[in-house]
């Protein structure tokens, strides 16, 4: 217990970086999902082999690979950078792995929230004129946002989680990193251990629940 | 399928807008792509040297095969392992006992909560301070790897043998079966083949998360491939990256293109009155099959 208050400041800190990262990358995620969906369901063949070829290689590659190569490979060796201070610029870099990784999985749900949507709206769309857009930002994808919302929940929770491995990103801000340096130190500590493992639980249990609620507050009467 | 019922079949209009899109969507990628090439090219990826060695076979033999092999085996023993404390667990939940059912529940429920790095880590770190010194890197893996994907398909387990309809056990119970003999000879032949497409791409987790081993030093793919590789032939990091990502992928669509095989050789099994179950929190995939979150 008492290496769990001393160090609590550190991992609380850390945790504050999973809470950050979880953020940003939840918001690119999910327009980037978005955009993959609209471009899976176009009627150009080009743009959907697209969209099916990058879900297909980013979803089935280890998040680990993602992270390290955004690391080793975008920046160091292809020098892209996104800030000029280490730190930051890692952060970014893991934002961006993570959230390539995740919007993938946002496409899947959002495709299968697609695939619910009656037939007759997307033909009673086009029956009064609207262009393809038109009838996926009014009609279609409005009606498959709110059947998703708990799987999108699931992933968004996956997604937390995920923030554990922006180590192999070279982001050595976040709770696992302090987690693992702190044993260095103290070795293996349950009382830290379980703390951290609560914290997660304190920040993904309510997103659970609320998805679950909104889901089915929000589902469509059919 | 609903992609097709977006757009109606096009008339002379759309037909031509249709044309714009492609051509300017081509254009994109083609920008895209070019951008690439430019950059690799500024940076020098594409000099012979740097792709040379993935000729040779020794570089097979002494690096990625090895590698390959410690992937294999961790999430061999990993998916052996996490079917156990999933069958165990699964069915522990659905006792009619409220002292195994809520224990099982509560380690069920905390499993799939944790992050799956963090408690690596912790059993990295712990191992030593319980067993005395040694390499502990392929156990940590194994047994997180089997604490997490066992929990999840704890999950499935139980949602399998909740898919089996109703009448089934109270047609068993009513020809006098007892409880184990419902459960093993009417209830799991069937839910087994319900959750079969389930379990199959919760195994792609599984295969996946073994590259999380590259972050306490196991011998993986990950790590032979892309940090040992790049280490002894000098500038190769980016073709390792190909070359490790395009076997990964593989192994991984190999494995999902089984699970979608399965789940409709279920939905059309008449072995089973139950429905194909998924993942918790996954998705059915327009076009047959179930995509794991992770």
């Amino acid at each position: 217990m008492n290496d769990l208050i001393k160090y609590g400041p550190a991992l609380a800190e850390g945790f504050l970086e999973n809470v950050k990262l979880s953020v940003m990358c939840g918001v690119l995620s999910l327009i980037l999902g978005t955009v993959l969906v609209s471009m899976r369901v176009s009627p150009t063949p080009v743009l959907r082999a697209a969209g099916t070829l990058y879900v297909n290689i980013v979803r089935n590659t280890p998040l680990t690979l993602v992270l390290a190569f955004s690391a080793l490979g975008l920046s160091d060796t292809l020098g892209l950078t996104l800030s000029q201070t280490p730190s930051t610029n890692s952060f970014w870099l893991v934002v961006l792995g993570l959230s390539i990784y995740t919007a993938s999985f946002v496409c899947e749900a959002l495709r299968s929230g697609i695939n619910t949507v009656p037939l007759g709206q997307a033909e009673a769309a086009r029956a009064i004129g609207l262009t393809f857009l038109q009838s996926l930002r009014l009609i279609i994808l409005p009606q498959a946002f709110r059947t998703v919302i708990a799987p999108l929940g699931s992933v968004i929770i996956a997604m937390i989680k995920n923030t554990t491995v922006a180590v192999a990103g070279g982001y050595l801000a976040e709770s696992a990193f302090v987690m693992k340096d702190t044993f260095d130190d103290t070795g293996a500590s349950i009382p830290i251990f379980l703390g951290l493992a609560v914290a997660f639980m304190a920040f993904t249990l309510p997103i659970g629940f609320l998805t679950g609620w909104l889901g089915r507050r929000l589902a469509v009467a059919r | 399928m609903s992609t097709s019922v977006l757009f109606d079949v096009p008339g002379p209009r759309a037909r031509a807008r249709n044309a714009v899109y492609t051509v300017a969507a081509l254009a994109a990628i083609a920008a895209l792509l070019y951008f690439v090439y430019a950059k690799f090219d500024e940076k020098g990826q594409w000099e012979g040297r740097i792709w040379e060695p993935f000729l040779r076979p020794e570089t097979w033999t002494t690096h990625i095969l090895p590698g390959l092999l410690g992937t294999l085996k961790a999430a061999g023993l990993a998916a052996v392992l996490a079917l156990v404390f999933g069958a165990v667990f699964g069915l522990a939940r659905l006792s009619d006992h409220a002292w195994i059912r809520i224990p099982a529940g509560v380690v069920v429920e905390v499993f799939r909560a944790i992050p799956l790095l963090l408690l690596i880590f912790f059993i990295f770190y712990l191992a030593p301070s319980v067993m005395g010194g040694g390499d502990y890197a392929f156990m940590a893996v194994v047994a997180g790897l089997t604490l997490y994907n066992g929990s999840v398909l704890a999950e499935v387990v139980r949602a399998g043998v909740l898919s089996v309809p109703r009448g089934q056990s109270e047609a068993a119970y009513a020809i006098g079966l007892r409880k184990n003999q419902v459960m093993r000879m009417v209830l799991l032949p069937q839910a087994v083949t319900a959750m079969m497409p389930a379990i199959v791409s919760q195994l792609v987790v599984l295969l996946k998360d073994t590259a999380l081993g590259y972050i306490i030093a196991y011998v993986d793919l990950l790590n032979t491939g892309f940090k040992i590789l790049p280490a002894v032939f000098f500038g190769s990091l980016i073709p390792a990256a190909i070359v490790v990502g395009v076997i990964y992928v593989g192994l991984n669509m190999a494995l999902s293109a089984l699970a979608t095989w399965l789940e409709k050789r279920s939905r059309r099994s008449r072995k089973t009155s139950a429905a194909p179950v998924a993942p918790p929190g996954a998705v059915g995939v327009p076009g047959g099959g179930v995509s794991a979150v992770d």
